[in-house]
């Protein structure tokens, strides 16, 4: 397998680097859309190679923050059932409901699994004819066509102890919805690669047009990151608000046309609830026509007690890249990995636990050892 | 919250309840919660000047000679993967922990705790991979135990394995983390990765193009190489659960130094980097059965490199880090591109990432 290493020289870096520190005449904040995008800049320590002028704030792109606490409570009552398995992708089981996480029933006996696709939930449903199998549909445009093609696959196939949980979102809606924030810092978007090589980045140059900001589809390895960085640090200094493409290896301009096809086919547009960030309009998927009979919210009606959340969390600002994780009162303090208040603290692509695993700050070396010790 | 206006997002979070009320899976992972749980449950109960060594194995003065004692239990699942069964890694494992205090591993013990259902053929071929691996390392098993439990109450084998084993009398010192020093050159014996993925790829059914195979191994030459030709080794760990990240956490803490590593120097095999990148893992983090990490002096580094390249089970040793004149229990990489993070202990289990 190749492009291990050839987006991770060092050499290139420097030279990206440089031409960005040439090119900046004063400062701006740019927003990486994506966790993934993230999870690069901090474990590879991107932020040293940067000049002082450059800040990089961290999106909502992070399947595991901005599911809804509701949801995570349905799943984890779904999961509770002595009639259901229910499979997940791994890391949204650490994260906290109101009371509960999926890891916490499964601890106390239900049957959870980590699956790493939806196809192979649809396999133990095969399997297991007499048990209710359920997949947790979460993510971004990159996940849908799995999940969607599971729907389809299920209904072609006529399985039907097989259902889906379906929580996605769609990037540019929370795009739109940062930038009409009056709060908003944002003033250049790394979008999301891997979000467009299925959905392309049409969709994008309106939101470019109306709000005047760059959008750079830009790549997951240090070297794509530093490279988007440049193009959108270029078209800040040069006064442009174009769409542009970094990820050009992975991304065409319109997409991946019969993952679009599919997606259309089982999958409606739908208001969703979005966790630190409230309800966006025309931002998620839901099951639509003969697909509804695979929806576990029909299926398994939920009676719980309504969610609720505490203020003690800053996530909200985290998401939207007015606050740093750091900048949090809680951060290593009250809010660790082991006991996160927010979503954010959870999956690796969350920036508050990206922050505190990799945590370096320019100048500033965040030692969880010690401010830590309060929740030990 | 239909009608919410951007500008009044709800900044809102939960605090959920601690998950301190029953053990989880994290609780066995090596990382946080592992220790969480020995300081807080074991610790109390058990404490004394042996335990707080917190070493592989403990040390024993008897009659003039020192031994060395350890136990160790097996759970892994499936019970055979590429590359080694439970059988051997029971044997490997317990013999490198006496390895990992300068010890000549001598005898071992064998607990069994059977499920009820298990095939015959399953237990042989466990069974024969022990006596193979026993003979491996030159040890002798001179005792052991059988129990066999209802079905659905246990997960085919488990194997508890005891051993002890003798401390030469060239090892001046302890060997152990208090008496890493800084200016100490950190030394990997070999390609991070391959077990913790070898099994995973099993368990999940993945299929590279060539099978990844655990690295499952008797370490033992190797140390007794680097003794025998007289290096200073101040400390020795071997890097099963948890990885180097784990281990070297687990030193830097408790020594209150900071372990500088280049992540470019680090040998991670192209396959196993590959499927580490395919799920979302750190191979920093995850397990070896044959690996372990020595630090010596900076001087005897290119020395001690020298004597393990010629052993075959550390033929691929390199030389990954330093340790730093400056407190900060921390582990700090610099990244392939050049900028800096910290390696953190992990606070639970490594999980794959949905994207």
């Amino acid at each position: 397998m190749k492009f291990l290493s050839e987006y991770r020289d060092q050499k290139a870096a420097e030279q990206l680097a440089g031409a960005i520190r040439r090119k900046v005449t004063r400062p701006w904040t740019i927003m990486e859309i994506c966790g993934g995008q993230t999870h690069t800049i901090v474990k590879s320590g991107l932020e040293d190679l940067l000049p002082r002028e450059i800040s990089l704030v961290h999106g909502p792109g992070c399947p595991v923050c901005v599911t809804p606490i509701e949801l995570i409570d349905k799943a984890v009552a779904i999961a509770k059932r002595p009639d259901v398995i229910f499979c997940s992708f791994g890391d949204m089981l650490r994260v906290p409901g109101s009371t509960k996480s999926l890891f916490d029933v499964k601890a106390e006996g239900a049957d959870v699994r980590i699956v790493y696709s939806p196809l192979d939930a649809l396999k133990l449903a095969k399997a297991n004819p007499e048990k209710q199998v359920v997949f947790f549909a979460v993510g971004f445009e990159t996940t849908a066509p799995a999940n969607a093609m599971a729907a389809w696959q299920a209904d072609h196939d006529g399985i039907e102890n097989f259902s889906l949980l379906v929580s996605h979102v769609l990037v540019p809606p929370a795009m739109e919805a940062l930038l009409s924030s009056e709060n908003c810092v944002v003033q250049g978007f790394l979008a999301a690669g891997h979000v467009c090589t299925i959905m392309g980045f049409e969709e994008y140059f309106p939101i470019a047009a109306k709000y005047t900001v760059p959008i750079v589809v830009t790549g997951f390895e240090p070297l794509d990151i530093l490279d988007g960085i440049l193009m959108t640090v270029a078209q800040l200094e040069e006064g442009r608000h174009e769409v542009e493409n970094q990820y050009a290896r992975a991304v065409r301009r319109e997409g991946n046309r019969p993952a679009q096809k599919t997606i259309a086919e089982v999958f409606e547009v739908t208001p969703r609830e979005w966790r630190g960030l409230g309800e966006i309009p025309a931002s998620g998927f839901q099951l639509r026509g003969r697909f509804q009979k695979y929806d576990a919210n029909r299926r398994f009606p939920f009676t719980g007690i309504p969610a609720h959340e505490s203020p003690d969390c800053i996530s909200g600002l985290i998401l939207q890249g007015i606050k740093k994780p750091h900048e949090c009162p809680a951060f290593a303090v009250k809010c660790t990995p082991e006991n996160p208040l927010g979503a954010p603290m959870v999956s690796s692509e969350g920036a508050c636990a990206a922050y505190y695993h990799y945590g370096r700050r320019q100048n500033q070396l965040v030692q969880p050892e010690l401010s830590g010790s309060a929740s030990r | 919250m239909a009608d919410a206006k951007i500008s009044s997002f709800s900044l809102n979070c939960p605090v959920p309840r601690v998950a301190d009320d029953r053990i989880v899976l994290a609780h066995g992972g090596g990382g946080r919660l592992t220790h969480q749980l020995i300081e807080k449950i074991f610790m109390p109960a058990f404490s004394n000047d042996m335990l707080e060594q917190r070493h592989d194995g403990a040390v024993l003065a008897v009659n003039g000679s020192r031994l060395a004692f350890t136990t160790d239990s097996f759970v892994v699942r499936p019970l055979i993967f590429p590359g080694g069964t439970i059988g051997d890694l029971a044997v490997f494992g317990t013999v490198n922990d006496l390895a990992m205090c300068g010890a000549r591993p001598l005898y071992l013990s064998a607990g069994f705790i059977l499920e009820e259902g298990l095939e015959m053929e399953t237990l042989r071929t466990v069974v024969a991979s022990m006596q193979e691996a026993a003979a491996k390392a030159n040890v002798r098993l001179v005792t052991g135990d059988t129990k066999v439990v209802d079905k659905g109450k246990g997960d085919g084998v488990f194997v508890n394995t005891s051993g002890i084993g003798l401390i030469e009398a060239n090892v001046k010192g302890t060997i152990g983390p208090a008496s890493v020093q800084p200016g100490d050159a950190v030394i990997v014996s070999g390609d991070l990765g391959r077990h913790g993925i070898a099994i995973l790829s099993v368990r999940e059914g993945l299929e590279f193009e060539s099978p990844i195979l655990s690295d499952t191994d008797c370490v033992w030459p190797a140390v007794e190489a680097l003794l025998n030709a007289g290096v200073e080794v101040h400390c020795l760990r071997d890097l099963t659960r948890g990885g180097l990240a784990t281990t070297l956490n687990e030193i830097a803490g408790d020594r209150n130094i900071c372990i500088y590593l280049e992540e470019s120097l680090i040998p991670v095999e192209e396959t196993v980097q590959s499927a580490c990148e395919i799920l979302g893992l750190d191979p920093l983090y995850v397990a070896n059965e044959g690996r372990f990490a020595v630090f010596v002096p900076a001087a005897q580094a290119d020395a001690a490199l020298e004597v393990v390249k010629r052993i075959p089970v550390s033929s691929g040793s390199v030389r990954v880090g330093r340790v730093e004149d400056s407190p900060g229990r921390t582990v700090v990489l610099q990244s392939r591109i050049g900028g800096n993070r910290v390696v953190d202990m992990l606070s639970g289990e490594q999980l794959p990432r949905i994207c």
